[in-house]
């Protein structure tokens, strides 16, 4: 491999060759980062995770069938419930609303959650933690791809009902639906992000009990109908679910014509517990990653080859 | 020795009385039992040893995935345990059998990605990306799915990985696992070119291939069952096991048998090792002989009676032992044995027979092409 030696150099960095990118003076020297370049790193960690999702749209397109098509279906199948039963019309706006979000929280539950889980099982995670970033920074990538993948799931499913089943919408805040969607994904992948921690340290436990919520979570959440007709339950669920809470907020924002159940809090109250979930679920996912990554270190839980 | 790039340069590592119990069923395993290990910066040191003896361990301790039970280690002055983030700044990590990465994406786009992690900006990243794989010679699978790649391949691009950041430190975790002769030839001559590019430049590794210790490492520790049994240049610990001078004699004839070379001064044993296949009827007759001397000055004396018998020496060769040798008189035991042995006497045992010659490039590739 005569190639090996011959390294070229450079012509835009005299003295730079492939074995030679950024001389320093000592292991000292390189050890030492500015905060500017410890916030670069995370800013490029979060791009640079975010790409294999989001180019990963444009290679394998059976995503549309799996993440379009489908799920399509089973907003349809609420729709026509709703209009054999001859409910509000606003309610299959509802269902749009709830088909769409159920993207992001499929998301947040399918992908986010066990990332890390899944990244160990491929070799990955070893890897991360021996680089210099913050994990929180590859989370974010994968949150930021996850974002894009599912975004356009999300919209392909309101283009398309909305289009289909003929909903109108009637919109009064649009600043402050734009902002309860943005707080609600901020929620949604805040709590992935504390999820993929619990699931580095319980791994298959972790699996288990997120297959035991699911469908308890789809449920309380109100996907297909107004949480607000849950009574007690659908407050609680508003108290403590991102999906719950973002979901009614938007519903309220979004058909503010609708006679809606009585209940729940107001939009702008309903923002203001998303912005704190925000702020509580990404406090939590930091200390829980770095209480987590300690006691895998303590245990042996990093990798899967151990000796 | 290799050339510290400041004299007052902390140790490139400083391994303490580690110690690493894992707490599994049905009883704790002790990976690691007291290792004290300290590398100079610059230099290219070897853990040795059978799988299972704790080298993992000790690099994913290095390599701030893993915190020791007991002991302390510095990479470079830094405490594993408390400047993780200056560490991870220093050093990268390959090891053999990665399949780390994303299948759906390129070589040049897998390696950006991770470029990204170091901190590249993105155009630079780019350019880096381009002269790692033109260095490690994976110019024509640039473009190429990470999926689709072969063993071989993949490790280089896994090198390609490492080299991204510059690391001062380079942990090598059985890095030609599973690989042909050439594809670990080409990495073992990657990491040389690598390492000689800056001086300070250390690399720590692990393998169960003794040749390819041998041929890359300043020093190496041979490591069994959690504990280090011998530390010394592959030199000095052959040295260690040769108690005398031996030799491979090819002889024309031998009339009298090889009784006539023991009784010989200076001769401590003498073995005919094969008989020409021909059994003397073919164009060209040979017997091989292991000699072993009381020392090297004794060969003069032994020439001189062939000659005086009439045999011609055809060919006459030094053997040297090799590191498995030494390993098999420190545990008693070779590699291959390591995972199936119980519980060990341990005594070391001694190995009296002469070596088998392993000092050629043959041996070794034939040694790494057996194993992996």
């Amino acid at each position: 491999m005569s190639e090996i030696g011959g390294a070229r150099r450079t012509e835009d960095a005299p003295g730079r060759n492939a074995f030679v990118y950024r001389p320093t003076a000592s292991p000292q020297d390189a050890a030492y980062w500015s905060p500017r370049q410890v916030a670069m790193t995370n800013l490029r960690t979060v791009v640079g995770r975010a790409y294999p999702r989001v180019s990963g749209l444009f290679r394998e397109k059976s995503w549309v069938f799996f993440e379009i098509l489908l799920p399509f279906l089973a907003t349809s199948a609420f729709v026509f419930v709703y209009r054999a039963l001859q409910a509000p019309p606003q309610y299959i706006g509802f269902v749009v609303i709830g088909g769409a979000m159920t993207a992001f929280w499929l998301n947040v539950i399918w992908m986010m959650a066990q990332q890390l889980w899944w990244e160990k099982s491929q070799g990955n995670l070893e890897l991360y933690f021996a680089a210099p970033m913050h994990i929180m920074a590859v989370l974010f990538g994968m949150a930021v791809g996850g974002f894009v993948m599912s975004s356009a799931r999300a919209a392909a499913v309101l283009v398309i009902a909305t289009t289909l089943f003929g909903v109108t919408f009637a919109i009064d805040q649009w600043l402050l639906l734009i902002g309860v969607f943005l707080l609600t994904l901020a929620a949604l992948y805040g709590l992935g992000m504390v999820l993929a921690s619990l699931f580095l340290m319980w791994g298959r436990e972790a699996w288990h009990l997120t297959q035991l919520l699911v469908e308890p979570v789809y449920f309380v959440s109100g996907l297909n109908f107004p949480v607000g007709r849950l009574g007690v339950l659908g407050s609680v669920a508003i108290s403590i679910l991102p999906l719950a809470v973002g979901l009614d907020a938007m519903r309220q924002l979004a058909f503010a014509d609708a006679a809606y159940p009585a209940g729940t809090p107001s939009p702008a109250v309903e923002a203001a517990i998303l912005a704190g979930m925000v702020v509580v679920f990404l406090l939590a996912a930091r200390w829980a990653l770095a209480t987590l990554e300690r006691r895998a270190r303590q245990e042996g839980r990093l990798s899967v080859r151990w000796q | 020795m290799p050339d510290a790039t400041q004299p007052t340069q902390p140790l490139a590592i400083d391994v303490r009385g580690i110690r690493r119990v894992y707490n599994v069923k049905p009883k704790p395993v002790v990976a690691l039992d007291g290792v004290d290990l300290q590398v100079e910066p610059g230099e290219f040191f070897g853990l040795l040893g059978p799988n299972g003896a704790g080298k993992t361990t000790l690099i994913k301790i290095l390599t701030t995935l893993l915190l020791p039970s007991e002991g302390t280690a510095r990479i470079f002055g830094f405490d594993v345990e408390r400047q993780t983030k200056q560490i991870r700044r220093i050093m990268n990590m390959v090891a053999g059998g990665e399949q780390s990465g994303y299948g759906i994406l390129t070589v040049r786009e897998q390696l950006w990605m991770f470029s990204q992690f170091y901190g590249l900006p993105s155009r630079d990243g780019w350019n880096r990306v381009d002269e790692l794989i033109e260095a490690v010679g994976m110019e024509e699978q640039r473009e190429q799915r990470v999926s689709t790649l072969s063993t071989g391949q993949r490790q280089r691009m896994n090198f390609a990985r490492g080299l991204l950041n510059d690391p001062w430190i380079f942990f090598l975790d059985e890095p030609t696992l599973g690989l042909d002769v050439s594809a670990a030839r080409a990495v073992r001559e990657l990491i040389l070119a690598w390492k000689a590019a800056v001086p300070g430049r250390t690399v720590l590794l692990t393998t169960h291939y003794m040749a390819e210790a041998d041929e890359l490492c300043d020093r190496i520790a041979i490591v069994d069952q959690g504990r280090i049994l011998a530390l010394g240049t592959p030199d000095e610990l052959k040295r260690r096991v040769q108690r005398e001078s031996l030799f491979r004699l090819e002889l024309d004839r031998l009339d009298g048998g090889v009784d006539t070379l023991r009784a010989l001064p200076g001769v401590v044993s003498a073995n005919q090792v094969a008989a020409d296949p021909s059994n003397g009827k073919g164009p060209r007759q040979t017997i091989d002989i292991n000699l072993a001397l009381v020392n090297d000055a004794a060969l003069g004396d032994v020439v001189g009676a062939l000659g005086g018998m009439g045999a011609h020496i055809r060919a006459l060769r030094k053997s040297e032992p090799s590191l498995e040798d030494v390993f098999v008189e420190l545990v008693g035991r070779g590699f291959d044995e390591a995972g199936e042995s119980g519980p060990k006497d341990s005594t070391p045992r001694v190995r009296r027979q002469p070596p088998a010659s392993t000092d050629t490039d043959d041996a070794r590739e034939r040694e790494v092409e057996v194993v992996g």
